[in-house]
């Protein structure tokens, strides 16, 4: 027995310390709207430079909780931080990719792109007044389509997330009866439906259940090939989600003028616009006490700006134009500060 | 007997046997249903990638869990670092030396407690006491956790196993001259030897399959460990994470990872049972 | 030998932790959090009772298809065939214990959920169409098949604690019995049941604590949606389904007490078990005068 355990303990020890060769892990958590972008980043930048990014999508509310908790090295959330709100808790916010959030459906004989809804339409089903898919409402949007007598499943979020923030903040611009009842937020009182945890969990409910309406970020969408819907746009027109649409709505943003980059995308004018557009969030301490890691962390970022656009299109999303790159750079080096108040970036 | 009321109790008889046969069936039914869903599954997943490279970003082909494979390892094995010995102290004590005393009596009641304790609430807990107040996710958190989910059943046990060592063989050792100390460590202990193995093998199943407390403690990770202070790759997150994703090649993978880890709790329990069995009772 | 207090410290630090870290929602809410059914991260209202009400059901549902599954596949195995074959179908069910939750999670979503909602629930609309239990539409994953997938999960447990209670049934007891013409249905009702059902009450117990404090496999399943609705089909949720989904994700300090304090809830639940269960066992010993 004590053999056994002496043996047990000396393998153990072995594999901790074959293993702590020091090479540096960056560890970030939130978001799982940007995850597939990031892990790809992530994946190509290691095999470049050999700095590891360990990133874990657990949601935005868990990226601000674990950033405000010091577990990781930095946050990521797709709602915004309101400037008081950074201030308080000493941290730093900048936009690092953009992209749509989408209604996705899954009805028998009802493909890509066919159906279209309009804004009052979508936050009905959401609020589950629409409970069917061959309600009026929606057969008068759709007169060619063939509409089954289903029940509507709503799937949402049931974790904390950015993605139903930006949604959510959309219906409340749109719908009293949603601003009233609901209102905006990364976890929210939903008033029907199922939850599936993280944009995964969202993309395999609709996937499995037929009759299902969710909301995921657009790559996922891609990704699986969930059908999307045309939406309404302020505009009054029909608009499919593509990276183009994305990209009109991103050109209104005023970044220059938004204190702490605080910037919502949703319900942006413009006829190409896609109305459910939003940035996602790096969130890090303006104070760093160790200025090495940090160092390492923007250099990843400035890759990341500068030569992960492609990465980034190719999977649906909608890289940061560079001047708002150049915008955020200079807020780096004016903001970021070691304990000697000496600047990060340079 | 009236003879209708024969054929009548003869009638019951036979519906409620076939009843109970096919209730058995049922569960039959299931655990093969299972199984082979697993294997069948999880066999698709294997090649010789799974096992000895990294996980890949989604859309990256290719790709393996040899980091989570070797995660679950050290974390497991650390948590029988921590729980079996003080698992086993903990048995001796009740089993030798507090036997009848209203705070063996407590502490079997705590013992108790404990094993009824929802994995998660120790997850809970152990987030609270050490992920929190360090400032980070690391796999040492997940090993503690998994510790003290081992305790109690490493602690009962323990208890039986040194119960069935006839009360004689200590009665002579002592009468010879031998400490009490002596006594249990070489004589008790040798006796049951087998007996407290079996207890680990089942302690270890017990714990290999966890996943709810590892969610707050261990984290995961894509990249082979540097040490168990950061966020430890496991296969049950790694697990949880991927069937979760819509990604084809991932859930592809998760089954992989569930065999995998099936087959480590399965051969663990069968082990532990065929030596339970071999053992002679003294 | 100061070893075996660290259970004793260990079951403290835990009441103590949950609580210290839960007295923002008990300051905040009271005692009308158990009763409240908001979840409302959004207006910084929570309340315990959908997660409660979750816990209870999908466990009310596991247990009454356990129990009576796992006392026919117990008296089966113990009384019904010769010992080799009992012996060899007690190991196989308890092959069940050993699977790992995760993997019932995944089972379940994958492969039980969709066939839940192929064949079964529509079934079951079919013939009790009228019943709020069944109304909705069928998507396979919700509070039912949860209740399913744990009642398979406890079945082992209890299969395993009753056939041990079963097999202690003197033989000269049964075997009278027999000579008097018994069926052996008779001896199993009138005998083997009555003689064991302290024990079996007890295995009840124990599967009633695995029930409630499933995580895994439960998450996988039930829904995950904070509403109370009496349709088994419906999205739903348990106390441990909630935490393993939002505690990592709470950002507010409410949001993160509130949810500890649905863990102390669940912590104190299985602990009341756990009292009945021992006095339960205490009663038995005294009744039969020897331990278990």
């Amino acid at each position: 027995m004590k053999k056994f355990l002496l043996t047990l303990f000396l393998i153990a020890f072995m594999l901790v310390m074959a293993h702590a060769g020091y090479s540096m892990t960056l560890n970030g958590a939130g978001a799982t709207f940007p995850y597939p972008v990031y892990a790809q980043w992530a994946y190509k930048y290691e095999k470049l430079r050999g700095v590891k990014l360990n990133y874990q999508s657990i949601g935005s509310g868990g990226g601000i909780a674990q950033i405000k908790a010091k577990t990781v090295d930095f946050g990521a959330s797709d709602a915004p931080m309101r400037a008081e709100e950074l201030k308080k808790y000493n941290l730093f916010q900048f936009p690092m990719i953009m992209g749509g959030v989408v209604p996705v459906i899954h009805i028998k004989g009802v493909s890509n792109e066919q159906m279209k809804l309009c804004a009052k339409v979508l936050a009905n089903i959401f609020l589950g007044k629409i409970r069917k898919w061959n309600d009026p409402a929606i057969r008068k949007l759709n007169p060619g389509l063939a509409l089954p007598d289903r029940e509507i499943t709503v799937v949402h979020r049931a974790d904390g997330s950015g993605t139903t923030w930006i949604f959510t903040n959309y219906l409340d611009k749109i719908s009293k009866e949603w601003h009233k009842k609901v209102g905006t937020g990364k976890a929210v009182s939903w008033p029907t439906g199922v939850g599936g945890k993280g944009n995964e969990g969202v993309s395999a409910y609709v996937q499995k259940v037929n009759g299902a309406i969710g909301y995921v970020e657009f790559a996922y969408a891609l990704q699986n090939g969930l059908t999307t819907v045309r939406l309404e746009n302020r505009a009054g027109r029909f608009v499919a989600p593509t990276i183009r649409s994305f990209q009109s709505a991103a050109a209104h943003a005023d970044w220059a003028h938004a204190p702490g980059f605080y910037m919502v995308l949703t319900d942006q004018p413009g006829p190409e616009s896609w109305p459910i557009t939003g940035a996602s969030f790096i969130l890090i301490y303006r104070v760093q006490t160790r200025p090495n890691r940090a160092r390492a962390m923007l250099t990843f970022f400035d890759w990341a700006y500068r030569h992960g656009a492609g990465i980034a299109k190719k999977l649906g999303y909608v890289p940061m134009p560079e001047k708002i790159v150049k915008l955020v750079e200079e807020a780096w080096k004016e903001n970021l500060k070691d304990t000697q108040g000496n600047p990060l970036w340079k | 007997m009236q003879p209708r009321l024969a054929t009548y109790r003869k009638l019951t008889n036979a519906l409620v046997v076939g009843l109970s046969g096919f209730s058995a069936l049922i569960g039959l039914f299931f655990l093969g249903w299972i199984l082979m869903v697993v294997i069948l599954k999880g066999m698709a997943a294997f090649s010789p990638d799974f096992f000895l490279k990294l996980p890949t970003p989604p859309g990256v082909p290719g790709g393996g869990l040899a980091n989570a494979i070797v995660g679950t390892l050290l974390i497991t094995l650390l948590s029988v670092l921590l729980g079996v010995p003080l698992g086993i102290l903990g048995g001796v004590y009740l089993s030798e030396f507090g036997e009848q005393s209203k705070i063996a009596a407590a502490v079997r009641f705590c013992s108790n407690v404990l094993m009824g304790t929802p994995s998660i609430i120790v997850g809970v807990f152990i987030y609270a006491i050490m992920v929190y107040p360090l400032g980070h996710f690391s796999g040492y958190a997940g090993a503690v956790s998994l510790a003290v989910i081992m305790l109690p059943v490493v602690v009962r046990t323990t208890e039986d196993m040194l119960r069935l060592v006839p009360n004689s063989l200590r009665e002579s050792a002592l009468a010879l001259g031998a400490p009490r100390w002596k006594v249990t460590v070489q004589v008790v202990f040798r006796a049951a030897k087998s007996g407290l193995f079996t207890g680990v093998l089942l302690a270890i199943a017990r714990v290999s399959g966890e996943t709810a407390p590892l969610l707050f403690t261990a984290l995961n990770s894509p990249y082979w460990m540097e040490s168990l202070s950061k966020p430890t790759a496991n296969l049950t997150v790694t697990i949880f994470n991927y069937a979760m994703s819509p990604y084809k090649d991932w859930q592809r993978q998760a089954w992989g990872a569930s065999l995998l880890i099936m087959m480590g709790v399965l051969f663990v329990t069968l082990v532990g049972r065929f030596y339970l069995k071999g053992r002679k009772t003294p | 030998m100061g070893s075996a207090f660290v259970l004793p410290l260990l079951i403290l630090g835990l009441f103590v932790a949950l609580t210290g870290l839960s007295l923002p929602s008990i300051k905040r809410f009271g005692l009308h959090f158990i009763v409240s059914p908001a979840w409302n991260p959004v207006k910084h209202d929570f309340g315990a009772l959908s997660s409660i009400y979750g816990t209870l059901v999908s466990t009310f549902i596991a247990m009454i298809l356990a129990v009576p599954l796992s006392l026919a596949i117990a008296l089966f195995q113990v009384e019904l065939v010769p010992p080799v074959i009992g012996r060899v179908v007690g190991s196989a069910i308890e092959l069940l214990a050993a699977i790992p939750s995760i993997i019932y999670g995944m089972w379940g979503l994958f492969v039980f959920a969709p066939f839940m909602a192929d064949h079964v629930q529509p079934f079951l609309a079919r013939i009790g169409g009228n019943l709020p239990l069944f109304k909705g539409p069928p998507m396979g994953i919700g509070m039912l098949t949860a209740g399913l997938i744990l009642a398979l999960m406890i079945l082992p447990f209890i299969t395993s604690v009753t056939s041990d209670v079963f097999r202690m049934v003197p033989a000269h007891l049964k075997e009278s019995a027999y000579g008097m013409g018994s069926t052996t249905f008779e001896v199993a009702r009138k005998i083997t049941l009555r003689y064991g059902i302290d024990g079996v009450v007890g295995a009840g117990f124990l599967g009633l604590g695995r029930a409630l404090g499933e995580t895994m496999a439960v998450t996988f399943v039930i829904g995950n949606s904070h509403r109370i609705s009496a349709s088994l089909f419906t999205g739903a949720n348990s106390i441990a389904s909630t935490l393993a989904n939002e505690f990592t994700e709470a950002s507010d300090p409410l949001y993160l007490s509130s949810l500890v304090e649905l863990g102390l809830i669940l912590l104190i639940l299985t602990v009341m078990v756990q009292i009945l269960s021992q006095l339960w066992l205490r009663r038995m010993r005294r009744k039969t005068g020897k331990g278990m």
